[in-house]
């Protein structure tokens, strides 16, 4: 190849790079004192419904974890209750320093999975089904013994480099409409994505109820929405891509109140 | 220049071969032109031409409309028709940073979902209808 010619290719490498770095550059973060929570854009009468325990549906789930807490079971015939006590007291905070890294397993696992291994390593009993009934319950219970209080994930040597895959993730473009989160979280936060208001993204308030599931659901499902909806390949359920954004999700949002279990439109 | 997707063995539903100038892709893709009344239909059809999603445009049956980009209203008086036409089938071309997704374009993305993979958003002939359609919209809102 002519001089030239490598002078011509290495000049259209460095502006494909250049392309590749603005991209990332474009995200920008949202000033702490700006954030607000999805909370925040729905109507008066939505808001309602999540702060009275009487109407807000995820209620049902939280009276059925409670039940379950105190259900023994597994080859261990051990309750939640048998080890941790009374979860009013025990889960309170707990969920707003979730996901969290496991020192074994030396990566983020989120509150479900943190059930999961207890369920499995404690209880010795199988698995609950992911984003099934009684997963949700357990979670919803111990994550509203931290409603209201300050969300406590914090960037230490143990979470920082979970925090930063999470928001390399995050900023990437994925999927046929070449979308990033930030592209619409950061960028375009407030504006209306055909009718709906575009949240800052902020997961303060799961597992939670969607009028439009009309049902409880998890940050996973979440995230998988939003993934199919950028008509990018969802990450396999469980995989360790949910657990480094929703740390970085909850890193974010460190200081906002938790409102678990929310109600969303 | 023609677009690096082209080197890619054809396939039925690759992009075939255009040709770029300056901002714009002055011939048509499909060698013909666009039909207005379904271009309208794609820009309207919220899972098809995804158009509303970002934009607000003079469609008015359609009541939730986005507010992320440009009112499409005037949009034909705005631009030629190759810059139309560039627009839709690569908007990064125009904007690097732009969020507008490139409707026909297959490579440079990551992660496409099963279902989507190695087919572009629109078809050559729904671009041609979109941008005989947008070529309708001489107003501004
Ligand atoms: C094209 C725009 C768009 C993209 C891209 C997008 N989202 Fe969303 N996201 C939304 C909208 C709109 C909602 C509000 C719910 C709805 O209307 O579906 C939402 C809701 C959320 C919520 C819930 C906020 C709350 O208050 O409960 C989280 C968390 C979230 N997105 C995270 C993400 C992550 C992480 C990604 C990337 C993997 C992503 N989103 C990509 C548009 C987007
Ligand atoms: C995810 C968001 C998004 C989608 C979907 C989208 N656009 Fe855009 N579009 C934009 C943005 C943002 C701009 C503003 C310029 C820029 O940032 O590149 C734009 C600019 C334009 C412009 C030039 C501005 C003007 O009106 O003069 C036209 C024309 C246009 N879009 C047409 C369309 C059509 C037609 C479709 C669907 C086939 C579409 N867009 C889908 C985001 C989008």
């Amino acid at each position: 190849m002519s001089r030239q010619g490598l002078v011509a290719l290495a000049c259209l490498w460095i502006a494909g790079l250049a392309g590749l770095v603005s991209w990332g550059g474009q995200a920008a973060e949202i000033p702490l004192q700006d954030r607000q929570s999805g909370y925040q854009l729905m109507t008066p009468e939505t808001r309602a419904m999540q702060d009275d325990d009487a109407a807000n549906p995820g209620m049902l789930w939280v009276l059925d974890g409670e039940a379950l807490w105190q259900r023994k079971d597994g080859r261990a015939n051990l309750s939640c209750a048998d080890c941790h006590g009374d979860a009013r007291q025990s889960m309170k905070g707990v969920a707003a320093r979730y996901p969290a890294v496991d020192p074994g397993l030396q990566k983020p696992v989120d509150l479900e999975q943190r059930i999961e291994m207890c369920r499995t390593e404690k209880q010795q009993a199988p698995p609950l089904r992911a984003e099934g009934k009684d997963l949700l319950a357990l979670a919803a219970y111990v994550a509203r013994q931290s409603k209201g209080m300050p969300i406590a994930v914090v960037e230490d040597d143990h979470t920082r480099p979970f925090i930063s895959a999470g928001r390399e993730i995050y900023e990437r473009r994925q999927g046929q409409l070449n979308l990033s989160c930030a592209n619409c979280h950061d960028d375009n936060s407030g504006k209306r994505l055909a009718g709906s208001p575009i949240p800052q993204a902020h997961p303060t308030g799961y597992p939670l109820y969607r009028l439009e599931w009309q049902t409880l659901g998890s940050l996973q499902r979440r995230l998988r929405n939003c993934l199919v909806g950028m008509r990018a390949e969802p990450y396999a359920p469980g995989a360790p891509e949910y657990a480094e954004l929703e740390l970085y999700l909850m890193w974010r949002a460190r200081g906002m109140p938790m409102e678990a279990p929310g109600v969303r439109p | 220049m023609l677009a690096l997707t082209m080197t890619a063995p054809a396939l039925a539903m690759d992009p075939q071969p255009y040709a770029v100038v300056g901002d714009t892709i002055p011939l048509s893709l499909t060698g013909g032109r666009g039909d207005p009344a379904k271009g309208r239909s794609i820009v309207a059809t919220r899972t098809q031409g995804l158009c509303l999603l970002c934009h607000s445009g003079p469609i008015p049956e359609e009541r939730l409309q986005g507010t992320l980009a440009p009112n499409l209203a005037g949009a034909g008086s705005r631009s030629t028709e190759g810059q139309l036409r560039l627009r839709i089938v690569d908007a990064s071309r125009v904007n690097p940073d732009t969020i507008m997704p490139p409707y026909y374009r297959t490579d440079g993305l990551e992660r496409v979902s099963k279902s989507f993979a190695g087919k572009p958003i629109l078809t050559a002939e729904e671009i041609e209808d979109v941008v005989a359609y947008l070529l309708t919209l001489r107003e501004a809102p």
